[in-house]
Parts: C-alpha cells; sequence; structure tokens
C-alpha cells in the first residue's frame, strides 16, 4: 500500500487531524495566525461537521462547550488574544468539564508579528488547570490533535492545543493515517449536578482537578511527545513547540535535549530523569519561561544541584521569537565546545527602504479616514481607530489613529476621553466584522450614558485583515448557506441611535458632508462608509495622470499615501498592476490632472 | 538539466506584499514533493501582506527541521524585488544563485520622506556581491503575456532554465497544471517559457 504525503500548512494539519479524530462541530473567530484551520474544516467537511464562524471567541467557546455536552467532539479555534475574550466561559468550563472531547486551540504569535501581545497560552493553562498540547512541527500537530481529543474525553476535560505561527504558517510533508473509529455523540443527558456551576460543585471539582493534574503528570512523563534524547556531557538543553526544531537543527553531536510536549501538567517524572546526572540545562522557550519555571520548581522539590539557564538568568532572549540564528547564538554560548557560533558576517549593504503595512491601493478605508479628515481640518478631535486593516490608518500621511488597545474598544475609548475633555470630537472607528464581535455593547454604553461620541462603522462587507471571511452582516455562513443578512444601521437604530448617516466613502463630496452633517451634534452620531473591501469586489476602471495637465504638486501623495502613486525621474505615476480605480486620488488633485483610463489605452 | 539530484536545497523566495510570493513557493515544494522529497516550509502570512517585506522560505530533502532557513544556507533567491534581494542576501550561501526582478517597488513612505530609490544601486550591489545572478525584466515579460499577474511564474521559469533548483521544467510546469487556475493556465505556461529565455 502506498503511503499518501501532502504539503500541509500546520493549519491545514490540525484541521485533518481533528476532522481524522471526528470532530463534529468546529467555531471560532478568525484571527492570525489561526484562521486557516477553520477554513480547512470547512473546505474538507463532508456535510457531517458543523463548521461556524461565530460572532466572536466568547461565543465560540460556549457553542463548543455545548456540542462537549452533548457528546460530541468540538473543536474551538482562536488567536492567543482571542482566548482572552472567551476566558469567562473558560474557566468556568475548566471546573465543569466535559463529556465529548472538547479541544481549544489558541494560536500564539511570538515576536509578535500580527499581533497585540506576546501572550502564552501556557500560562491559561496553568491559570485554568487544563492540559495543554506544544506541537513542535505540523506533522506533530497532525497527530497530536487526534491525541489531545482522546485525553479530553478520557479525563472529561476540555484541553488546550497551542500552536506557534511558525508551526501554524510552517508546510510539511505529512503522512496522511487513517480515520480513528469514533462512537456517536451520545446526546445530553440531564444531570444538575454536573452541568449546573454552583460554589459547592466548583469546590468539589477543584480538588478532583488538582488530584487529576497530579494523574496527568505523571501519564505525561509517559506520553511520547515529551522525550527525552540522551546525548554525552554534563550540560542538557530542554526545550518545545518549534525551538525544538531550531535546536535540531543546530546541534550536529550528542547533547541530552528534553522535548516537552505537554507544558502543562508537567511531565515532572521525565523531567526528574532528565535532570539527574545534569549539572546545567539550558532553556530555550518562546515567550514565558513555563519549562525554566517548571524545571526550577523540580530542582527545588527533589534538591537536585542542576542550574537551569533561560530567560530568567538573561542567557536566552527574553522577547521575541527564538531563530536558528538566535538558538545557534545561545547555544555557542552554552557548549562552545559543540556548537561553533556563526561566522560574524560584518556584510557590507545599503540603506533599505523601510516598508510599513499600508492599505491597499483602492482601499474604501484611506477614502473614509480621508474625508474624516477633511472635515475636522482645524478642529480638536481625537480618532480611537480598533483592530482591522483600518488599523493602518494610522500611517501618514493619513495619521488617523489615535488609539488602538483591543477588539471593539474604539467604541468605549473614545467615551472615556470624551468625558475628562468635552470640547473634544471624539471619533471611534470600527469595521463590521469588529463591530458584530464586540462593538455593539460599547454603543449601548455610550447611548445609555449619554456621552457624545461619533461613531464610524467602516462597513467594507468582509472580515478583510484575517484574509476575507464571512460575518453576520455579509448573509453568508461558513456552511455555504445564505443566511438573513444583519443591518448594522438596523442595530443601531434599536439601540435607540437617532442619528445615523450612510455615505459612499469613495464620493468625496458626500463622503465629507456626512461627516459635516453630524460633527457638531450631540449624543451618539453614526456615520455608516460603505463600500466593499477591493478584494471581494472588481476593479470598475482605472485612473492615470495626464502629464501635460500635471504640476508635480505631489498632493496625491502627500495627502492620501496611495501606494498606486510613486515618482519616476521626477514624474508622478499610476502604477497600473496596482491601481484600482477607487478615484480618490482624481477627486483631490487641484489641476484635475488625473482621469479614467480610457478603453484605447 | 543536472539528473544528479542533490541531497537538500534551501530556496528562499522574498518580495513585497501582493506580488504573489506564496503561489510560487506553494509550486516549488509541491514539485519537491512529486519528485519524491520531503519539503518543509514557510510563509509569511497577516499584517505583512499589505505591502510589508514578506518571505518563502522552502527547504527540500531529509534531516531538515526549521520551516525557516538558517542564514548562509539557501542555495537559491528568487527575489521579486532588488532590495528585498539585497535584505535577505544574509541567507544565500558562498557561491549561492540569485533570480531577481529588476523593477524596483517603492514604498509609499519613500515618495513621502524623499528617500527615494530607484532599484538600479539594488541591482549594482547584487552584482559586485552574487556570483551567479540572474537578472529579469519581468515588466516586459508581463507586458508580452498582457497579465501583471505572472510575474511570479516568469521568475520560476527563469530559475529552472537555470539550473540551480533541483526540479525540471516539465516537473514544474505539471505543479502548474494542477495547483494553479486551469483557464490561466495557458498565460503561466508562456510567462513561464518567457520567463526561462529573456533573463539579461
Amino acid at each position: 500500500m502506498s503511503v499518501e504525503k501532502k504539503i500541509l500548512m500546520g493549519n491545514e494539519a490540525i484541521a485533518l487531524g481533528a476532522i481524522r479524530a471526528g470532530v463534529r462541530m468546529a467555531a471560532g473567530y478568525p484571527g492570525t495566525p489561526s484562521t486557516e484551520i477553520l477554513e480547512t474544516i470547512a473546505k474538507e467537511n463532508d456535510g457531517s461537521i458543523h463548521v461556524e464562524w461565530s460572532v466572536n471567541e466568547k461565543a465560540a467557546m460556549e457553542v463548543g462547550a455545548g456540542a462537549a455536552y452533548a457528546g460530541a467532539r468540538s473543536l474551538v479555534t482562536m488567536k492567543q488574544v482571542g482566548l482572552n475574550v472567551a476566558s469567562d466561559p473558560l474557566m468556568s468550563l475548566a471546573y465543569v468539564g466535559v463529556k465529548g472531547g472538547m479541544v481549544i486551540v489558541s494560536a500564539d504569535d511570538p515576536g509578535p508579528i500580527s499581533s497585540q501581545t506576546e501572550q502564552d497560552t501556557r500560562l491559561f493553562g496553568q491559570f485554568s488547570k487544563l492540559p495543554v498540547f506544544d506541537p513542535s512541527s505540523p506533522e506533530e500537530a497532525y497527530e497530536m490533535i487526534g491525541e489531545a481529543f482522546a485525553y479530553s474525553e478520557k479525563y472529561s476535560t476540555p484541553v488546550l492545543f497551542r500552536p506557534t505561527t511558525r508551526v501554524c504558517h510552517g508546510r510539511a510533508s505529512v503522512t496522511m493515517l487513517p480515520d480513528l473509529e469514533i462512537a456517536e455523540p451520545e446526546g445530553f443527558i440531564k444531570d444538575t449536578q454536573r452541568w449546573v456551576i454552583f460554589p459547592r460543585l466548583s469546590y468539589q471539582n477543584h480538588i478532583k482537578i488538582e488530584d487529576r493534574n497530579v494523574e496527568l503528570s505523571n501519564v505525561f512523563s509517559a506520553y511520547p511527545r515529551n522525550l527525552i534524547e540522551k546525548g554525552d556531557g554534563r550540560k542538557g538543553i530542554a526545550t518545545g513547540g518549534v525551538s525544538y526544531a531550531y535546536v535540531k537543527e543546530v546541534l550536529q553531536s550528542d547533547v541530552s535535549v528534553l522535548k516537552v510536549g505537554t507544558p502543562h501538567p508537567f511531565p515532572e517524572k521525565l523531567a526528574l530523569e532528565f535532570l539527574k546526572g545534569l549539572d546545567e540545562v539550558l532553556v530555550i522557550e518562546e515567550l514565558e519561561p513555563v519549562i525554566e519555571r517548571a524545571l526550577l520548581v523540580i530542582v527545588g522539590k527533589y534538591h537536585l544541584n542542576t542550574v537551569i539557564l533561560g530567560k530568567l538568568t538573561r542567557d536566552t532572549k527574553i522577547a521575541g521569537e527564538n531563530s536558528v540564528e538566535s538558538v545557534r547564538a545561545d547555544l555557542a554560548k552554552f557548549i562552545p565546545e559543540k556548537v561553533e557560533d556563526a561566522a560574524n558576517h560584518s556584510m557590507e549593504t545599503l540603506q533599505l527602504p523601510i516598508r510599513p503595512p499600508v492599505l491597499c491601493a483602492g482601499c474604501p478605508h484611506r477614502a473614509s479616514f480621508y474625508a474624516v479628515k477633511k472635515a475636522m481640518r482645524g478642529r480638536k478631535a481625537v480618532f480611537s481607530g480598533d483592530i482591522g486593516c483600518y488599523t493602518l490608518g494610522n500611517a501618514k500621511p493619513l495619521d488617523m489613529c489615535d488609539t488602538c488597545l483591543c477588539m471593539g474598544a474604539d467604541v468605549t475609548i473614545a467615551q472615556g476621553l470624551h468625558i475628562i475633555e468635552p470640547d473634544t470630537t471624539n471619533f471611534s472607528f470600527i469595521g463590521d466584522s469588529t463591530f458584530f464581535a464586540s462593538g455593539i455593547t460599547g454603543v449601548v454604553n455610550a447611548v445609555y450614558n449619554q456621552t457624545d461620541i461619533v461613531l464610524v462603522v467602516l462597513d467594507n462587507s468582509t472580515t478583510a485583515m484575517t484574509g476575507h471571511q464571512p460575518h453576520p452582516g455579509t448573509g453568508m455562513t461558513m456552511m455555504g448557506d445564505v443566511a438573513a443578512k444583519i443591518r448594522i444601521d438596523k442595530i443601531l437604530e434599536g439601540i435607540g441611535v437617532a442619528d445615523i448617516v450612510k455615505a459612499n466613502p469613495l464620493n468625496l463630496e458626500e463622503a465629507v458632508a456626512a461627516v459635516e452633517k453630524v460633527r457638531d451634534e450631540k449624543g451618539v452620531r453614526v456615520i455608516i462608509f460603505q463600500a466593499p473591501c477591493i478584494a471581494v469586489t472588481k476593479p470598475k476602471t482605472q485612473y492615470r495622470i495626464q502629464e501635460e495637465k500635471c504640476t508635480k504638486c505631489q498632493v496625491c501623495i502627500k495627502q492620501i499615501g496611495c501606494p498606486a502613486i510613486t515618482i519616476n525621474d521626477g514624474r508622478v505615476e499610476i502604477e497600473k498592476s496596482l491601481c484600482f480605480g477607487c478615484g480618490l486620488c482624481s477627486q483631490i488633485c487641484p489641476g484635475k490632472a488625473i482621469g479614467e483610463v480610457t478603453d484605447h489605452e | 538539466m543536472n539528473n544528479q539530484k542533490r541531497e537538500n536545497q534551501n530556496i528562499l523566495l522574498c518580495g513585497v506584499g501582493g506580488q504573489g510570493t506564496i503561489l510560487a513557493s506553494k509550486l516549488i515544494a509541491y514539485a519537491a514533493m512529486e519528485a519524491g522529497k520531503d519539503v518543509r516550509a514557510s510563509e509569511t502570512i497577516g499584517m505583512s501582506q499589505r505591502g510589508g517585506s514578506v518571505v518563502s522560505h522552502v527547504r527540500t530533502g531529509t534531516d531538515i527541521y526549521s520551516p525557516l532557513i538558517p542564514y548562509q544556507k539557501a542555495d537559491v533567491i528568487i527575489a521579486f524585488e532588488p532590495a528585498e534581494a539585497v535584505r535577505c542576501l544574509p541567507y544565500l550561501k558562498q557561491g549561492g544563485t540569485v533570480v531577481v526582478n529588476q523593477k524596483a517597488v517603492k514604498p509609499t513612505t519613500a515618495a513621502l520622506t524623499g528617500q527615494d530609490y530607484e532599484g538600479k544601486e539594488m541591482i549594482h550591489f547584487l552584482q559586485s556581491q552574487v556570483t551567479n545572478l540572474i537578472i529579469l525584466d519581468g515588466e516586459v515579460i508581463c507586458k508580452e503575456v498582457g497579465s501583471p499577474k505572472v510575474l511570479n511564474i516568469a521568475l520560476l521559469g527563469a530559475a529552472i532554465a537555470s539550473g540551480a533548483l533541483d526540479i525540471t521544467e516539465e516537473e514544474m510546469l505539471d505543479a502548474l497544471k494542477k495547483n494553479g487556475k486551469e483557464k490561466f493556465f495557458a498565460l503561466n505556461q508562456k510567462a513561464f517559457e518567457l520567463g526561462g529565455r529573456r533573463t539579461l
């Protein structure tokens, strides 16, 4: 029989591994680097799995919990900051437990590359007392997710599964395995002693959880994804996650390595066996010193003389992601006789252009920001932004994002700012998907507490930053079904917002007029700027600069910062491969030198 | 084309978000796997896709662990943009090959701050540092093919024609047929062939 291999992205491997393990419910909210897991399940779904983009992570966690209460295997996916949103159900669910296997994937992002924080889901595992699985590669993730389901079911507890960006977005050849045999869900069996959380139940379960975690520590010491690679010498390396791959890449000779696949409960017996006979251990891990602290506890508990080095002793980097280079440098200091430091190649180089991410050419957000900026010129205003492509409105020349904190915070931060400085007009910019995820409560808060803000909804009909997922306002679900579009204007009306203006941001005059209409009013005013993301629509036209009319004033470059407009040999040009025909530049050109490309051009 | 397949190969693709590096790296990975090799790869996904610097790593062969190519270990760099080629030079091994598209993609900030560059200085620098340098005028090929989206395929054509990759033309075209959109295959095939012929 031939062995089937596929090149899979880590997220695809997690998805296929979950399907193989009989998952029946998959729910999540998009967030880099976790998004492709659910997308893959939706794509590979044979119809037996309910897949949904939930409105936010808390909703996903609870939907997943319900399915697991009914005995089905459920998968919940999010990025690490999404776990903060879902932490309320998570903490209680840890006490109540589940019946069907439930795996919560929370993808961490060392660096951070596309995130607000460098928080570590392994600590959430310790905090919630839940087991944590930490895959080191896509192929390991493919098998490990099935094992995580099995442990979850066996111990009637949800488990956390924590890949990092380089595992999620790394690709590898993965050997496909046959499907696992999973019993049909039994259905929900009523039992208030089990499913209704009460202080007394929590107390009893707390004791059980502590005992279970002692047992799991022993079980995990024999779990093959925690392992010791025995080597020579009295120095060893402890590692986990993708850092294990970096260590293996650098190490050419025999050095003892402890690889930790379940950082919580920590495989204490295995670690003890590893530590015995070693004088020094260097811990290579990303984010928090979780393995390092666990080893220090074991050293203390068993009165060992082993010295533990790592982040706490500043022998490894304390922030940012690891790399083969950083690990090589760390190991070269630790075991210079076995690892050679890379030749310090002080190569001559040139000044290179800096490329901060920018709003795409043709992005309607650029036009929305520009309209507000124009209408508010010379007036005291603060612009609060949120999470999404439109955070990029902070870049010059737009400079239209004064604050950004977390999902939904633009609406409420604006309120706090306004209460302290009432002579400021406080704008709050929120995307359509973010509005549904966590913006609505903020608007209710403003209306109820009668705070003056201007809410600008940037409705581009998709969840753009994470790769164009549908949401409640799009009228499509992840199962491909058509759903009733939930209208943002109707929600706002229902909340009691009286002042709602809609405008097409790509019509500058109309957009500026919309801002002017509401800027001096009181209470909660809303402008809904509606224009689809360029990725979900097609360009109708393109623009070009009529050279004879162009005075090279560069207003187009200095005011809107469109990546399609460049200067070549002193001439201002519009790059054809980028122009999306939004026409914003043609509306601001003082010399009317920018026109549509005609058919024969 | 050399019949003696090298054991391990590291191929780095770099450019600016939106240029099509991800598809090109997927095609290389697929072709290598079809040729019976194990593959490990990594891509930039997320915020940097919006006009930032993007890098894809593809590693083929056995005993590979890291999804990222270590410094000075890349056999080939396929650069969609000259400044990005210079940025990634620390990855190139001694005697490695660089295939570069000569046209600069200027960041919006360059026009704003006046820190403009033309791309030529990057090409000159590459010429002074890289022994096996292959320069492609991707713009001309895209014009000839009639689509700005075929730059990635033209660069793959140039890289394979150079013999620096352990992948044959047939293997790559097969990968393209199985992984690309069918309606674009003819366009892509033309870009692939032109890329192989039109290096400067």
